[in-house]
C-alpha cells in the first residue's frame, strides 16, 4: 500500500475543494441547522454540530484564495506532466 | 525560558573570538549544558581550538594572518546565514518551542526508553511545571521530547532497508516508499487527533509538537518488534508485537490521561454534561488502540 506524500497532498486538495464547493443553504437545511442559527451559548462548549459548522465556515473563508492558486497550479502540472 | 539565550550568545562570542582569544575556549567548553543546547557548531569550534593552542598559541596569529582573516570572514558569513535562516523559519514555527523538545540528555533518553518498553513500574506520570512553563525533558522524565521519535523514525527506516535486504527484496525506491508511508501515517494520526480534539472541544494544552512526539514514540516499539522478528522468526515477531503493543498502549493511556482528562477542570464544570469525561476517555482509548494496528501494518511486510 503505497501511501506517499504526494497522495496525501492530493487527498488534502480534494477534501478542501469539497468543503469549498459546499453550498451552505441547500446542504445544511437538510441537516437541519441553518447558517443563521449559530451558536446559542457563549461561555459553554458549543457542541459538536456547531463546531463542525464553525470549522466548515472558517475553512471556506481562509482557503478560498489559496485553493484557486493551488488548483490552477495542479491543473497546469497535470496537463504538462500527466 | 533561559535556554535559547543561553544558546545564542556564547556561540556568537566564540565565533568572533575564535581566532584571537584561543585560551578562553579551554576554560569555557567544559560546561555540559552549553554543549547540549547549542547544537552542532560548538563541537567544531571546540575541536579546532585545542590543537591550535597546543601548537603555537599566540604565534599562530602572526604566522598566518590570511588564514585568520579567512576564518573570521567565514565565521561572520556563517553567523549571517544562520540569522537569516532563523528569521525565515521562525515565521512558520516557533524555534524556541522546538528547542524545548530537543533539550535532552543521555540519562533522560535511557529512562524514557525503559519506560516505553516497560511502563508498568513507573509511578508518577505527572508532568512537572516550573511557574507555568513545563520543565524541559532534561529535568522531567515525563515530558515529551522529539529527539527519541526522530531518531527512532530514522532507525526504523534503516532497519526496514536491512530487513528487505536480508530477504533480497531491497531497492532504493522501496526505502523511500517505506519512509514516506511511515511519515504519512504519522501526519494522518496527528491530524485526526487534532481534529477530534477540536471538534469535541477538549481544551487541553497538547500542542502539535506534543502530539507528534506521542505519536512518534511507537517507532521504538516498531524497532523492537522488527528486531525480534528478524532474530527469532515469526514467533518472536508476534511475541514482541504483543509485548510492545501492550506497553505502548499502557504508556499512551497513562500519559494522555494526565493531559486530556484533567485539563482545565475549573472551566465550566457545572454546565458540562456527563458525557464529557466519557468522550475524553474515548479519544484516549482510540489513540491507544490505533497504535498496535499501525505497528502491525507497518512492520508485517518486513518480517514474512
Amino acid at each position: 500500500m503505497a501511501l506517499t506524500l504526494y497522495s496525501l497532498i492530493q487527498t488534502a486538495i480534494l477534501c478542501t475543494n469539497a468543503i469549498a464547493v459546499l453550498h451552505e443553504e441547500r446542504f445544511l437545511r437538510k441537516i437541519g441547522s441553518g447558517v443563521d442559527q449559530g451558536v446559542t451559548g457563549f461561555g459553554d462548549d458549543p457542541g459538536i454540530k456547531a463546531q463542525v459548522l464553525n470549522l466548515i465556515r472558517s475553512v471556506r473563508t481562509v482557503m478560498r484564495v489559496p485553493l484557486i492558486i493551488v488548483n490552477t497550479a495542479s491543473i497546469v502540472l497535470l496537463l504538462l506532466f500527466g | 525560558m533561559d535556554l535559547p539565550h543561553h544558546g545564542y550568545r556564547p556561540s556568537k562570542q566564540r565565533g568572533r573570538g575564535n581566532a584571537t582569544g584561543g585560551e578562553s575556549m579551554l576554560f569555557e567548553d567544559t560546561s555540559t549544558a552549553e554543549m547540549n543546547t547549542q547544537g552542532y557548531y560548538t563541537p567544531g569550534y571546540n575541536m579546532a581550538a585545542p590543537p591550535n593552542d597546543t601548537q603555537a598559541g599566540v604565534n599562530n596569529l602572526f604566522a598566518d594572518p590570511m588564514a585568520n582573516a579567512a576564518v573570521m570572514y567565514g565565521s561572520s558569513l556563517a553567523n549571517q546565514g544562520k540569522d537569516m535562516v532563523n528569521k525565515e523559519i521562525s515565521r512558520f514555527m516557533s524555534v524556541n518551542k522546538l528547542k524545548y523538545f530537543f533539550a535532552v540528555d543521555t540519562r533522560y533518553v535511557v529512562k524514557k526508553l525503559m519506560i516505553l518498553m516497560f511502563p508498568y513500574t513507573h509511578q508518577d506520570w505527572e508532568v512537572r511545571y516550573h511557574r507555568d512553563t513545563p520543565l524541559t525533558p532534561r529535568q522531567d522524565v515525563n515530558a515529551p521530547d522529539l529527539y527519541i521519535p526522530t531518531m527512532a523514525f530514522i532507525t526504523y527506516i534503516l532497519l526496514a532497508g536491512m530487513a528487505l535486504g536480508i530477504q533480497k527484496r531491497f531497492s532504493p525506491e522501496v526505502l523511500g516508499l517505506c519512509a514516506s508511508t511511515a511519515l504519512v501515517w504519522v501526519i494522518i494520526e496527528v491530524l485526526v487527533m487534532l481534529l477530534s480534539l477540536y471538534l469535541l472541544t477538549v481544551h487541553s494544552d497538547l500542542s502539535t509538537f506534543d502530539l507528534i512526539a506521542y505519536s512518534g514514540y511507537k517507532y521504538v516499539g516498531m524497532i523492537f518488534t522488527v528486531l525480534c522478528g528478524l532474530l527469532f522468526g515469526s514467533d518472536g515477531y508476534f511475541v514482541a508485537l504483543a509485548w510492545s503493543s501492550c506497553a505502548l498502549m499502557f504508556f499512551i493511556v497513562r500519559s494522555l490521561r494526565m493531559k486530556i482528562l484533567t485539563s482545565l477542570a475549573s472551566d465550566s464544570m457545572s454546565t458540562g454534561s456527563s458525557a464529557k469525561p466519557q468522550v475524553r476517555m474515548y479519544i484516549t482509548m482510540a489513540t491507544a488502540v490505533f497504535q498496535p494496528i499501525i505497528i502491525y501494518w507497518l512492520t508485517s511486510h518486513l518480517v514474512r
